[in-house]
């Protein structure tokens, strides 16, 4: 069974107040929203494994905080889409705005188009896999979970990066600080596919046409020869 | 914050809608900039005649009366239009000069906003929809038009720190972010022999590119020069006669989005600006690039 939302008649805090209201065995596992027109915040803080596709483009922060909720946006996101998002699947058919996957701690957002500048920013162990291209800053301080990356990626890719994983299929615009490239073993090509079976796209992309970076880890360890900068 | 709207048609069918959706879309954005609004309209012109928009302190000023002393003064024949606080004065391109001695001499406390060919701005305190509706922007007609909501940071709510800020004949700026340098930006452009009515950031901006311009530059390449000089945040929505322009600053952080159909190019803060916008549905929807300067005209 399906609930349809018209957020051209419901409001949008109707709607995320009713998906909040759910328990976790709710029979409601399906719904299909209408008319999101950009809105920000849209299907915001899901706790329980529902469906939530959304028919258009959506403003800020749409699944944010997400978990264990699959969230499907037919059309593009705007900033922070998913940010913080701890389980559960997030999947943009478009393109999403800067800081996509921002802080996500777990799950799984697949973004088919293009992400703008600093998608996954300070992740903390989310996977993000884009079909497109980054911007720049992407992973920036990212401390854990794997960023996947079918395109190019902008300026200072994982800048002060900790240990997150970063796989790029094209070519990188530059490395950001303490950020480098690393060999691709089969235990990094089998750990890529498992990502990739979680995203839904195994199969369609060859695993050994990427390339690996990750912190050199010179920079978030004290060394002895900057004592003086303290 | 702030938001930015902004509409060039392709497609002239649109042109008697121009105003209404642009009050749609600055309506949208009261969100992001409550305090004040404004925007510039590329409407008709007439050949060897150029439009200034004046604006009168209070809303008693018999701008009639005014055009009748300013044409008797200046020589010349001059048609004013109403747009409350504001109006357009219709003259001969060639007595700008004196007319405009002649405003100084007798209005003083006459404002001019801007001036153009087709360019008219208006701009006040007060919600953007607000500002919308008294000046009968729904109404007006035109090629292609930009706008602003402010919500202000590095100046006063006044209404000259509201945008568009004019860059010169046909030319305007709107802007969201703000400068860092703009100080010091503007004493340099001040020994160059600019002159600034504000403390604001943009004004800033806008001279920058007013003096790249009569140093021959085109605006593609002006645009390109200010990534070097120009530091903060910013998203720049320029207009001229024939076309407008987007830069964002390398770091974009300021949101942009942007539309293209057959009918139109459009520019929004937010996707919400567009939602009312016809065909947006099948529209192609992107974010511009950071560092890239767009540019659409049309002959």
């Amino acid at each position: 069974m399906t609930t349809a939302i018209d957020l051209a008649r419901t409001p949008l805090r109707d709607l995320n107040a009713a998906l909040h209201r759910l328990a976790p065995d709710t029979n409601e596992r399906h719904w299909r929203v209408a008319n999101p027109r950009g809105r920000h915040a849209v299907a915001c803080g899901l706790q329980v494994p529902v469906t939530v596709e959304i028919a258009g483009h959506v403003g800020y922060y749409c699944a944010g905080m997400n978990k264990a909720a699959t969230v499907i946006v037919e059309g593009n996101a705007g900033t922070g889409v998913a940010e913080n998002m701890m389980s559960g699947f997030v999947h943009v058919k478009g393109g999403a705005s800067q800081s996509a996957g921002a802080s996500g701690n777990g799950g799984l957002l697949r973004i088919d188009g293009n992400a703008s500048a600093r998608c996954g920013i300070s992740m903390k162990g989310i996977d993000i896999v884009v079909g497109g291209s980054i911007g720049h800053m992407s992973a920036f301080m990212a401390q854990a979970g794997n960023l996947v990356v079918f395109g190019d990626a902008g300026d200072s890719l994982g800048d002060s990066i900790y240990e997150a994983r970063l796989y790029v299929r094209g070519a990188v615009k530059s490395l950001g600080a303490d950020c480098i490239e690393k060999p691709m073993h089969d235990a990094h090509k089998a750990a890529l596919h498992a990502v990739l079976e979680r995203a839904r796209l195994a199969g369609t992309i060859d695993v050994s046409s990427f390339r690996r970076y990750g912190s050199a880890r010179r920079l978030y360890n004290f060394h002895v020869d900057n004592v003086d900068a303290y | 914050m702030c938001g930015i709207v902004g509409l060039f048609l392709k497609d002239r069918r649109l042109e008697p809608v121009l105003g209404a959706h642009l009050a749609t879309m600055l309506a949208t954005m009261c969100d992001r900039g409550p305090d004040s609004a404004g925007f510039a309209v590329y409407g008709d012109a007439a050949s060897g005649a150029i439009k200034l928009t004046l604006r009168a302190p209070d809303g008693d000023t018999d701008f009639a009366a005014l055009a009748a002393r300013l044409g008797k003064t200046a020589g010349v024949s001059i048609a004013a239009r109403r747009h409350d606080s504001h109006a357009i004065l219709t003259l001969p391109a060639d007595a700008e000069g004196r007319v405009r001695a002649a405003l100084a001499e007798t209005a003083p406390e006459i404002t001019v906003v801007g001036s153009g060919r087709r360019m008219e701005i208006y701009k006040e305190v007060g919600r953007p929809d607000a500002v919308a509706a008294r000046f009968g922007l729904a109404s007006m007609t035109g090629s292609h038009g930009i706008g602003h909501t402010r919500m202000a940071t590095e100046s006063a709510v006044t209404t000259d720190g509201a945008h568009p800020y004019t860059t010169g004949r046909d030319q305007c700026l709107v802007h969201n972010g703000s400068l860092s340098n703009h100080n010091a930006l503007r004493r340099e452009l001040i020994r160059e022999g600019l002159t600034f009515e504000t403390e604001n950031d943009t004004e800033v901006a806008a001279g920058y590119l007013s003096a790249k311009l009569r140093a021959g530059l085109s605006l593609g390449a002006a645009l390109e020069h200010s990534l070097a000089d120009l530091d903060g945040f910013y998203t720049f929505v320029v207009g001229t006669e024939n076309g407008f322009g987007v830069l964002r600053d390398p770091i974009a952080c300021k949101p942009a989005i942007m539309a293209e159909t057959d009918a139109y190019v459009a520019f929004g803060s937010e996707y919400r600006v567009l939602v009312d916008l016809p065909g947006i549905d099948k529209a192609r929807v992107w974010e511009p690039e950071p560092a890239t300067v767009y540019f659409w005209d049309r002959p």
